[in-house]
């Protein structure tokens, strides 16, 4: 069945800031499908992001929206979700917003397991800002702080995640859109903290700093550097070298921060 | 009246004990002397009370958390010290922006820097009025004892409830650790003011309205409101803009707002000022000095007066500057080298001769260093 996208999208807002083949509005349209088929009310989302290109997602959404300080989505987010654990709270950041200035909520509302879900728009640089290399950007590639190639090893939003303490986590690309929006579902289902990371080309910068072509182009690479965590699992590192690993990486039940705290702590401070 | 109840309290347990009186259910924050009970006793009772604690993993988390759950209609807190109050300034700045309503407990130590963690200072009054970049003015109150830390906090929270701004209770390493009698006003005969929710219908609801009051009501999430909330620069239904006009319109807006209702917010406290001819302008613990030394000064002869600022921002210039016109000396005794002695001299320099007395090493000042400087000038 088409998503009438139009219902959940505020269309007095658009045109919204994105460059042409930049892939977060395809990001935005796999959110929209995964809140679509779970019939999420629109007054019980917040949706909550930091700052940068993926962050300018709530002015478009007919939600509740907080779009707040650099890096700091998270910890906003988590104040939402403990004062009303009722409301379905999304997250919606980049890489540089999530892993370099919000790396540390980032790992915190894992370990905690607090009920986010919590979408990273990954494009292997800061857009906003004119292109600058995140903790992301893969080795060798260029940026405009980094004309000379990235020396730095990137992080894997993923596994991080998952080490952390996050309940689910997941990956696919914007080329997977219809698998991007199956696991974003997932994630706002699963009851914890929830993490998916969601690569989307970025031609203006990325691509124009690396020579990769236009949005089209660069699409169609995610897709050919794509490989099912089935199948990388048979793979040797060498081999997993810029590729990207595309599948469930994570989805156990396990204890919610806001239900333990209820069940355990407010429980025993009123018995007290 | 309901019979007020005698305890024995520190600042900092007063302070705790008032936000939840005040109706706070939310508490964010991060270990810090010399302010960390605050949060000790909230993670006790709050969930007693049907709210919720959490430590977060750092200060700037701890603000944010406290706005995010501000916006969910919930009466929030965070409580701090001088590092963690410089590292909470970008989300306050956000708080004052979006308008969100908060409370910032800040336990004065010396600085900058890790400084002196366990001793008292006053030196973060001018941080606490201009430590966010940008045009836009806060509220900041002061008590000196710790009944006054019980009850200005209530008052924080109504403050920042009635005018959608961020609340810094300036309190120093004095206030917070002392102990001493307080006497609690009944839960029944608290004034408590709950924000204003909007009564219009969501479609013709505008969370930043530039016309009437100056003041627009505030839903909560999941109110069906759907509203937008950004740091950005946002016209009436608070989205972002580059509109020129609009822009312009929200800033003054902003910085007129805390002006308009400033007779309400302003709270100063005298003592023997009528027939004063030497004045002391003092806020805070010192304040609390000042009064001792008052006494004393008036069993000599001399004719002193104190002024208590007790809104110490936004700062009241009329009213010093009135006392400064029937004085010749404004003494202006502060645990921090001239930060408010600076405000002084800028609103009553004209009209008095400003007299500083200054201690940054640890320690309060004595009404002894106080009565020095009055009897220099008498």
């Amino acid at each position: 069945m088409l998503t009438d996208y139009t219902k959940y999208l505020r269309m007095t807002k658009f045109p919204h800031i994105w460059c042409s083949g930049c892939g977060h509005g395809i990001v935005l349209k796999a959110l929209l499908r995964a809140i679509d088929r779970l019939e999420l009310r629109k007054d019980n989302i917040v949706m909550v992001s930091g700052i940068g290109c993926s962050s300018r997602t709530p002015g478009y959404v007919d939600f509740n929206t907080l779009h707040t300080t650099h890096g700091r989505a998270i910890a906003f987010a988590t104040g939402v979700k403990m004062a009303k654990p009722e409301m379905n709270v999304i997250v919606v950041t980049g890489d540089g917003d999530a892993t370099a200035i919000g790396g540390n909520h980032l790992i915190h509302a894992a370990r905690r397991n607090i009920d986010l879900t919590v979408v990273v728009f990954n494009n292997y640089i800061y857009g906003m800002t004119g292109g600058q290399g995140s903790p992301t950007t893969p080795r060798g590639m260029k940026a405009s702080t980094l004309p000379f190639g990235n020396i730095e090893q990137p992080f894997d939003v993923c596994h991080l995640a998952a080490a952390a303490g996050a309940a689910y986590v997941a990956r696919a690309t914007a080329y997977q859109a219809r698998l991007l929006d199956k696991f974003i579902e997932r994630g706002i289902r699963r009851k914890g903290f929830a993490l998916i990371e969601a690569m989307s080309p970025c031609p203006t910068s990325y691509g124009r700093k690396n020579r990769l072509g236009d949005g089209a182009t660069m699409l169609r690479q995610l897709k050919e550097t794509s490989v099912k965590i089935t199948e990388a699992e048979k793979m040797t590192p060498e081999e997993l070298v810029d590729k990207i690993v595309v599948g469930t990486f994570k989805d156990v039940d396990t204890p919610e921060y806001v239900e333990e705290y209820d069940r355990l702590i407010m429980a025993a401070a009123q018995r007290a | 009246m309901a019979e007020r109840k005698a305890q024995m309290l520190s600042g900092n347990e007063a302070c705790a004990l008032a936000a939840v009186a005040a109706g706070c259910r939310f508490f964010a924050g991060y270990p810090i002397t010399p302010s960390s009970e605050i949060g000790e006793v909230l993670s006790y009772l709050l969930p007693r009370n049907g709210g919720r604690f959490i430590q977060m993993e750092d200060e700037i988390a701890s603000m944010g958390a406290i706005i995010g759950a501000s916006l969910c209609g919930v009466k929030s807190l965070t409580a701090t010290s001088g590092p963690g109050f410089s590292l909470k300034q970008e989300n306050i700045g956000y708080a004052a922006m979006a308008e969100i309503p908060c409370v910032i407990v800040n336990v004065m130590r010396g600085g900058p820097s890790t400084g002196v963690p366990t001793q008292p200072a006053q030196a973060d009054f001018q941080q606490a009025r201009w430590g966010r970049h940008g045009d836009h003015p806060i509220i900041v109150i002061a008590p000196a004892t710790v009944t006054g830390a019980y009850e200005l906090t209530v008052r924080a929270f109504n403050l920042s409830e009635k005018y959608r701004t961020p609340v810094v209770l300036l309190l120093d390493e004095v206030v917070g650790h002392m102990r001493e009698k307080v006497e609690i006003t009944a839960p029944e005969d608290l004034e408590v003011v709950n924000r204003e929710k909007p009564g219009m219908p969501p479609e013709e609801y505008l969370p930043y309205s530039h016309s009437g009051t100056d003041l627009n009501p505030m839903p909560a999430f999941g109110d069906g409101y759907r509203y937008h909330v950004t740091g950005l620069a946002h016209d009436e239904t608070g989205f972002p803009t580059n509109n020129t006009r609009e822009i312009d319109l929200q800033y003054r807006r902003l910085n007129r707002k805390l002006h308009r209702y400033r007779d309400d917010i302003l709270q100063v406290r005298k003592m023997e000022t009528d027939d004063a001819r030497i004045g002391i302008v003092a806020y805070g613990s010192t304040a609390r000095t000042a009064r001792h030394t008052v006494k004393a000064a008036r069993s000599e002869g001399i004719p002193v007066g104190l002024l208590q600022p007790v809104t110490v921002w936004p700062f009241p210039d009329e009213e010093i500057r009135d006392f400064g016109k029937q004085v010749s000396h404004l003494i202006v005794p502060e645990m921090s080298l001239g930060q408010f002695a600076r405000e002084v001299e800028r609103v009553a320099g004209c009209h008095a001769e400003i007299v500083r007395v200054n201690r940054v090493d640890g320690e309060p000042i004595t009404p002894k260093e106080i009565i020095t400087a009055v009897r220099e000038v008498a």
